[in-house]
């Protein structure tokens, strides 16, 4: 029936296997990812940002976690609920507030907004405002390092509604078939908007979706950066041997509604109470103390330079104008065209 | 006797009346059940009804639409929702080649009672996939009706009428146009018939051929133009097709001049036909070229200013009335 598997890849997620540095930056990272977030909210209400937010507090440990496994060249292709994704593969605080308060300086210039950023040197080919929209993209990222002979690999973030649609299975047989070097990243946070996963899916465990389609699929606890981690890291071997896709289900939760001002009807206090209880950010910093990987001290000052940063993209953000509104006129085609509209 | 309501509410009222009197009636969605809607358009809908005949179903647009058609072909009279009308995209094959084809394809023989209820416009910084108003791109497709109403009376009778057809229908609803309030019928029983436009102001200098959500402020710019003694008519065609050409040229061979507004991108988009359309039947009473006021032809920008630079605003709408009501050959 319906009920969800636990994670099978626990085996090895112990900080003391990893090297201090790493395991700072990842704590580093989920922190800048919760209080960006924090900050964009709070922005919006004080009137800095015009548009909608998905934010992905609660989330910080997929998006950290995979990331991680990727190279400064690998791409990936994001969702709705992109900020942590991109922050993870080294999105700028600064050009990223910047665009959610719409300025010229902002990712695309304020014509974006938080649900296209995208930073293509980052290999970051782009939020996306489509579900299941970017499971293609980074499938065709992938065949292109794959024609290329390139040591390179894809990884599509995407959400548990987005298995539903057909441009997830089409790309999936795809790169099934053809031993694409390219990761299918399922974030299972259990509601697409206000629906359960269980009314959306039969099964409870997406990760099965992959045997239909030849490559393996694999469970990991969503809400444990290392286990995120360890297995992407699998999963970018595996392709960058020449052997195909993974499909990874991480298994988490959000914690605040599908957009901001969500009344979040559709799920109990208890529910959400019992997540918070597992918020990847605290159960880190709790094991890298116990474990002696880091000190207090250590912790509190990544705590107060992520603040520093923020402190900083704000301002940013603020003290940038806003771009020309002929500027709109610009940029639907390429230089042969003058970029003119016509 | 009337009563106020607000345009979501009479599509609530229309999908419930149908319901109500016809068993083959149901909803289904991504979130139009116990969420209610992303809009609320169908809230209480599923306590009324319950989860069998208001269907939350998972984001798969293709299947949405599609089991509509098959449940229409089927016998029932389905009505399917596709919360932003940018997502009519990942369903466009079982629209255009499927639905609108079907019943040709079979000789005539397929009826194909199924509602595709899709929201249009630009809601305010969505950007370019969540703004867009994608009527005219099914114009080109025979088969389809479009109702694009702009009144919460017309909300409610075109959709009665769109479940009670025969046809797959396209019925625009425009996010801006929700809450907008306005005078219904206390008969639950009126429906309002497909090809018939309103005249929504009588004017003598200039006819503004106003589509769907543009509809408020082409009365407006019609109250301030007035103001600087300038008569518009406003003509609402409140379904695209079938299109009431016959009321659209009255009126201009009346007015003897023309604008088209619509929130739709300016290329190819409804007025460019509409235009057409006037052109052949009123040609040789027109005083001035036609003209449209639309989108232009770049996607939604995330900034509101810029946005508001690329949408059809007062200023523009104005200005084309002024334009052409001061035209000289
Ligand atoms: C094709 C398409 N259908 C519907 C939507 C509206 N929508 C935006 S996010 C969302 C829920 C997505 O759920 P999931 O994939 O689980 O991601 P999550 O929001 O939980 O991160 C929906 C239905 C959309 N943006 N695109
Ligand atoms: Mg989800």
């Amino acid at each position: 029936m319906n009920t969800p598997s636990q994670p099978t890849n626990q085996l090895t997620t112990q900080p003391t296997n990893h090297p201090k540095d790493h395991l700072l930056t990842l704590y580093c990272r989920m922190v800048l990812i919760r209080e960006f977030e924090l900050r964009a909210i709070n922005e919006r209400r004080a009137g800095l940002i015009p548009g909608f937010i998905h934010s992905c507090v609660g989330q910080e440990a997929t998006a950290v976690g995979a990331c991680a496994a990727l190279n400064a060249d690998d791409a990936i292709t994001s969702t709705h609920r992109g900020h942590g994704h991109l922050i993870a593969k080294g999105g700028d605080p600064k050009y990223m507030m910047a665009e959610l308060a719409a300025r010229s300086t902002g990712y695309c210039g304020g014509k974006g907004g938080s649900l296209h950023m995208a930073d293509f040197d980052l290999g970051i080919l782009g939020a996306n405002g489509i579900v299941a929209g970017g499971i293609p993209m980074a499938t065709g990222a992938a065949l292109a390092f794959q024609m290329r002979g390139e040591d390179r690999v894809a990884l599509a973030f995407f959400g548990d509604g987005a298995v539903n649609e057909g441009a997830f299975h089409e790309a999936a047989n795809l790169a099934g078939l053809w031993k694409l070097p390219v990761i299918f990243f399922c974030e299972n946070n259990l509601y697409g908007e206000g629906t359960p996963q269980s009314k959306q899916s039969p099964v409870a465990d997406l990760a099965m979706r992959a045997e239909g389609y030849a490559f393996p699929g694999v469970i990991a606890d969503g809400n444990d950066v290392l286990a995120v981690y360890e297995a992407t890291q699998a999963a970018v071997n595996r392709a960058r041997a020449g052997n195909g896709p993974t499909f990874i289900e991480g298994k988490t939760y959000r914690f605040r509604g599908h957009y901001e001002g969500d009344p979040m009807a559709y799920r109990s206090k208890e529910e959400m109470e019992a997540w918070r209880q597992r918020d990847p950010i605290p159960a880190f910093r709790r094991r890298l103390i116990a474990d002696a990987a880091a000190s207090e001290g250590e912790l509190r000052a990544i705590e107060d330079e992520v603040q520093a940063a923020l402190d900083e993209a704000v301002q940013f953000a603020a003290g940038s104008p806003a771009p020309d509104p002929e500027s709109a006129l610009e940029g639907v085609y390429g230089e042969t065209h003058g970029g003119s509209v016509f | 006797m009337t009563r106020e309501i607000a345009f979501s509410k009479a599509l609530r009222e229309a999908m419930a009346e149908e319901m109500r009197r016809d068993s083959s009636v149901f909803l289904m969605g991504e979130d139009v059940g116990v969420f209610g809607g992303v809009f609320g358009v169908s809230a209480g809908l599923y306590d009324e009804f319950g989860e069998e005949r208001v269907r939350d179903t998972p984001i798969s647009e293709q299947a949405i639409v599609g089991a509509g058609l098959g449940a229409a072909l089927a016998g029932m009279r389905p009505i399917v929702e596709i919360m932003f009308g940018d997502f009519v995209t990942v369903a466009m094959d079982q629209v255009v080649n499927q639905a609108a084809k079907a019943r040709y394809m079979s000789g005539g023989k397929a009826q194909v009672p199924l509602t595709i209820r899709i929201t249009n416009g630009a809601p305010g910084s969505a950007a370019a996939q969540h703004s867009q108003s994608p009527e005219g791109w099914f114009m080109n497709v025979p088969g389809l009706k479009i109702a694009i109403p702009a009144t919460p009376y017309d909300a409610k009778g075109l959709l009665k009428t769109a479940i009670r057809g025969e046809d797959p229908v396209l019925f625009f609803e425009h996010k801006m146009l929700y809450e907008v309030k306005g005078e219904v019928p206390e008969d639950d029983d009126y429906t309002v018939p497909f090809g018939q436009a309103a005249i929504r102001r009588k004017g003598t200098d200039a006819t503004i051929v106003a589509v769907g959500g543009v509809l408020p402020k082409a009365m407006e710019a019609a109250d301030l133009l007035a103001k600087s003694g300038i008569s518009v008519e406003v003509v609402d065609p409140r379904t695209l097709v079938p299109l009431d050409t016959e009321t659209l040229i009255e009126s201009v061979k009346k007015t003897n001049r023309a604008i088209i507004i619509h929130e739709a991108h300016r290329r190819a988009g409804p007025g460019a036909e509409i235009a057409a359309i006037l052109a052949e039947g009123a040609i040789g009473y027109l005083d001035a070229p036609i003209v449209r006021v639309a989108t232009k032809n770049v996607p939604f920008p995330y900034n509101p200013e810029l946005e508001d630079f690329i949408l059809p605003g007062m200023g523009d709408i104005v200005e084309a009335v002024e334009g052409v009501v001061g035209y000289t050959l």
